[in-house]
């Protein structure tokens, strides 16, 4: 019933705009509008145009600073994002600069310029002096921000540390799922072919580095050191996107991808500084995956980096979770899978039985 | 030239047996004139931009209220809507994707060059049609066939493609992904290949029809820079459509005929597909190979028209003709080497990133030419504010707006956080949808009494203009800060994640002033559509203008001009000369006619023209 009502009120807004158009053009016609060459009501669209500038500028000024309920500007928990962030700002400011002189010459030369019984525009087809001005400063200020972003970028893009806590990470419709090495610190090898609906990501058990290896259900992160993220997918690409640690790196099957970063934030430090008790860092799907894209969210915890070591210590390996699963792993591997990953030598070598496990979305 | 001699020749002994009625067919439908190809071009884009605009209507209700009931629209919708009267998800993504293409391909690329290209290249340059009439009427009527089965994709059980309208695979290439990657997808990729092939045609066709027909005196350095751009867009089309084919052609062997050009490694719906060693990325270098210099086919019309109504309504020569020829050369050649700046996240290898936010960040700079030179063309001028010229200035005004933060997107280490937020959908919905959008309109406004020989109202044209450039204002300005803020594109909702629950309040706002702006719309259809038949009958060049389609009658028939083809002397911007009588003199004034207001160079051109008989010129 709302609707229609919307609905017909915009007809008749129409029908009364229709109204007035035929109104005002009969009233035209009568004045002998249409023999004058500049229409009549050429001075309030000039004036319009000085109004729409004012109002514009104090627009953009009342809502960049504060005028929005909600601040827009998301606090920063990375080392890279700092300097990203800082790129971003210098971008803005040389960028708001230009875009509000460039408006005001644009709207206020309509405005001061408009049409006036006699006077004649200026005939100044060019001047090269003025070209060459408008061309190089450009031209200098980009060469500016494109050294400083790409010393950043080659920052961030670079190898990363060698002490860096190696963490996979798999995007399928429509989750995430998240692999640490286990105690060797080294992640097992993966492949497509052996997945299935337990053994999600793939994982080789003809690889020794993957007994240990653990599948938790949340990205702990240790906060101050660096973490490198090994990126793939599964089905289609996804992007592995998270907002506070100004991370984003599309998740590709059949090409694995990376990004490194530092997280300088704890969760708790997090809830302290936004003011909410209930904050957590999510990781973000940000590439178009399917009917679940909006909803593939994945929690994230930063912990200081003993508590995170303490947890890291305490994660049992997925293969004793899942013991069933060394009857993948070759006969004469068997024995240091199961000291590898835990598991009491005395535990019976199952079949594994896919029909109990149900989908995950 | 000779060649115009030609064409003046066979047109005069055309018109000998020009008398007999042609049938409605081939006048109004198969028709070869460019005019009427022009005007079929016009009324098919204004059909798609109501479709494409409704579609954006529907998912901004979505996001602007999460919680409306929108069972009121399952009479349209079918199954789409769900039980519980919500949008479906998937379609949402249907929506979008097909939102995006109809715009950027149907609307922006065909109604926009197809329209003016054909209209005014044979009008401004001095010609009598097009090189190939029929390969023009081909070009449409592959575009029609292109737009049948588009449209035939949105009524399909499974839904339209939905994988984005860059349609990335796998998603596009696996219907186990999404159900629009089934049938939805074939129809558009069969769709794509048609509208390719007219985009050829018709590209092929400007540019020899550029190079070869123009008038005599009609030399590059004296085109309007409306033909400017329409050719160099012509020739960017030419070089990059051809490679979206080849990237749909591999999408389409992936699809049906088991290759893994696109495929590797995946496991989906319980099973591992068998394909191994293909590259999604490669797929993503290909259609942006195209997709770069597609938004500069988008763009470079608008902006050879505002040149041409900037320069007009100001009553000023437009400042600097050469450099902006050549801003458009360079921003046509930069075009070609910038795409991967929208793969900077992709997994592309980083040192490719740093040459391309490097090459990215170039095309700033004939772009920032462009924008102070339409400004400075303002500067001292006497400007008339038809309705032409306000949507011009919108333009630029977009432009500046939408153009500042490619900047920010450009650079790669900032793009890492803005990539595919809303950040970057405010980006290019003002720098290429929004303002070639607005040269789309201008154009209308502008040559509407030249395609139909009356005049659109200027009142509701004011109203329009107002309405729609506060519109979309409010539209797009908003979602930049919800860019910053983090927000990814293409979701449904926002619901599902804490950082995202924030700018309810500012979404709202945004849709209902996406629903305000497209329904200011409807004041311009009811303007066209009521000019056309009601219009006040226009003057013979109702704005003073120099370019030679204001030389022809007002409602020019077949062959554009009765008598010759007017001679070219002089540049198409001679406004306010000092000394001339009035405040313009037109391209096909001779200088020893002016001999008041011509420059000392000038007059040393006049004693070197031959000019016709009089005789000629009163035809």
């Amino acid at each position: 019933m709302l609707n229609l009502i919307i609905v017909l009120a915009a007809v008749l807004i129409l029908a009364i705009l229709v109204s007035i158009f035929r109104v005002t053009t009969l009233v035209g016609i009568v004045k002998g509008d249409s023999k004058k060459y500049v229409p009549a009501g050429n001075k309030l669209q000039g004036a319009l145009m000085l109004i729409f500038l004012i109002l514009g500028i104090f627009g953009f000024f009342y809502y960049s600073f504060g005028g929005l309920d909600e601040d827009f500007v998301l606090p920063l928990a990375s080392e890279h994002g700092a300097d990203t962030d800082r790129l971003f700002w210098i971008t803005m400011a040389i960028t708001s600069f230009v875009f509000i002189l460039t408006q005001i010459f644009l709207f206020g030369f309509s405005y001061k310029y408009q049409y006036k019984e006699g006077n004649q525009a200026d005939f100044y087809p060019h001047n090269n002096k003025l070209e060459i001005i408008w061309t190089a400063i450009p031209a200098v200020v980009l060469a500016v921000l494109v050294i400083s972003g790409w010393k950043t970028w080659v920052d961030i893009t670079g190898p990363a540390p060698a002490e860096s806590e190696v963490i996979e990470v798999m995007g399928y419709q429509y989750s995430w799922s998240i692999r640490y090495g286990g105690a060797d610190k080294q992640l097992g090898d993966y492949d497509y072919k052996k997945i299935d609906v337990v053994n999600q990501v793939g994982i080789d058990f003809s690889d020794k580095k993957s007994f240990d290896d653990f599948i938790p259900t949340k990205l702990y992160l240790p906060k101050g050191r660096p973490v490198h993220l090994q990126i793939r997918a599964r089905d289609v690409i996804h992007s592995v996107y998270q907002p506070h640690f100004r991370l984003q790196m599309n998740a590709v099957p059949g090409m694995p991808t990376r990004f490194w970063f530092v997280p300088t934030k704890t969760t708790e430090e997090m809830r302290v500084e936004t003011g909410d008790p209930e904050f957590n860092y999510e990781l973000v799907c940000n590439k178009i995956c399917g009917k679940g894209h909006f909803a593939m969210k994945y929690l994230i915890e930063v912990l200081e980096p003993e508590a995170y070591d303490k947890w890291y210590a305490s994660q049992d390996a997925w293969l004793k979770q899942n013991s069933d699963y060394l009857s993948k792993v070759p006969e004469n591997l068997q024995d240091m899978a199961r000291i590898a990953s835990g598991i009491e030598s005395k535990t019976e070598i199952q079949k594994i039985d896919n029909s109990v496990v149900s989908s995950t979305y | 030239m000779s060649v115009a001699d030609i064409q003046v020749d066979e047109h005069l002994a055309h018109d000998d047996h020009e008398h007999h009625e042609q049938s409605f067919i081939s006048k109004y439908i198969f028709s070869t004139d460019h005019k009427t190809i022009a005007k079929q071009f016009l009324i098919t884009g204004i059909l798609w931009a109501i479709i494409g605009g409704g579609l954006s209507v529907i998912f901004r209700l979505q996001l602007g209220f999460p919680e409306m009931q929108l069972e009121w629209l399952r009479p349209i919708l079918g199954s789409w809507i769900t039980d519980a009267g919500k949008l479906d998800s998937e379609f949402y993504l249907a929506l979008v994707t097909m939102h995006g293409t109809i715009m950027v391909f149907f609307v922006l690329t065909a109604g926009l060059s197809g329209t003016f290209s054909n209209f005014l290249i044979p009008l401004q340059i001095g010609a009598r049609d097009m090189a190939s009439g029929f390969m023009n009427m081909l070009s449409y009527w592959f575009f029609f066939l292109s737009s049948v089965v588009m449209f035939v994709s949105l009524f399909l059980e499974t839904g339209p493609a939905a994988g984005g309208w860059t349609i990335y695979p796998p998603l596009s290439a696996l219907p186990q992904a999404i159900q629009g990657s089934g049938a939805g997808m074939t129809l558009w990729l069969v769709s794509m290949v048609f509208f390719i092939a007219s985009t050829l045609l018709g590209g092929i066709n400007y540019i020899t029809t550029v190079i070869n027909l123009r008038t005599e005196g009609m030399s590059f350095s004296r085109l309007p820079l409306t033909i400017w751009a329409f050719f160099i867009t012509a020739v960017i089309g030419l070089l990059s459509f051809p490679v979206l084919f080849a990237a749909a052609l591999l999408l389409v062997f992936d699809r049906s005929f088991g290759t893994s050009f696109y495929l590797s490694e995946i496991y989906i719906n319980g099973e591992a597909l068998p394909n191994m060693g293909g590259s999604p990325i490669l797929y993503q270098h290909l259609f942006w190979f195209l997709g770069h210099p597609e938004v500069y086919i988008v763009i470079l019309p608008a902006l050879g028209i505002t040149s041409e109504i900037i320069s007009t309504n100001s009553r000023k020569p437009i400042f600097g003709y050469r450099a902006m020829i050549g801003s458009i050369l360079a921003i046509a050649f930069l075009s070609f080497i910038v795409w991967a700046h929208h793969m900077f996240v992709s997994g592309l290898n980083p040192f490719l990133g740093s040459i391309f936010m490097f090459l990215t960040l170039i095309i700033a700079v004939p772009s920032a030419v462009k924008a102070f030179n339409y400004i400075t063309t303002l500067w001292r001028g006497n400007i008339v504010f038809t309705p032409a010229m306000l949507f011009s200035i919108g333009l630029v005004s977009f432009f500046i707006s939408g153009g500042v933060t490619g900047l920010f997107l450009g650079n790669s280490a900032v793009d890492i956080s803005l990539h595919d937020t809303y950040f970057v959908v405010a980006h290019f919905h003002l720098v290429m949808g929004s303002a070639a959008f607005f040269g789309l309109l201008a154009g209308v406004y502008h040559w509407f009494p030249k395609m139909f020989g009356r005049m659109m109202d200027d009142r509701l044209g004011w109203i329009h203009f107002w309405l729609t450039f506060v519109g979309v204002y409010l539209v797009f300005f908003p979602l930049h800060y919800i860019g910053i803020a983090g927000f990814p594109r293409r979701y449904y909702s926002f619901t599902s994640f804490d950082a995202f629950s924030s700018f309810t309040d500012l979404n709202s706002f945004v849709s209902i002033a996406a629903i305000i702006t497209f329904g200011a719309q409807f004041i311009f259809l009811f303007n066209f559509f009521f000019s056309i038949f009601k219009g006040r009958k226009a003057p013979l060049n109702p704005w003073r203008s120099n370019t030679l389609e204001w030389t022809t009658p007002r409602v020019p028939g077949h062959g554009n001009w009765p008598g010759a083809i007017p001679t070219v002397y002089r540049w198409p911007y001679d406004y306010s000369k000092p000394g001339a009588a009035e405040d313009f003199v037109p391209q096909h004034i001779p200088y020893s006619k002016t001999p008041e207001s011509n420059l000392p160079h000038e007059n040393d051109l006049a004693k070197g023209e031959n000019v016709a008989p009089a005789t000629n010129e009163s035809k």
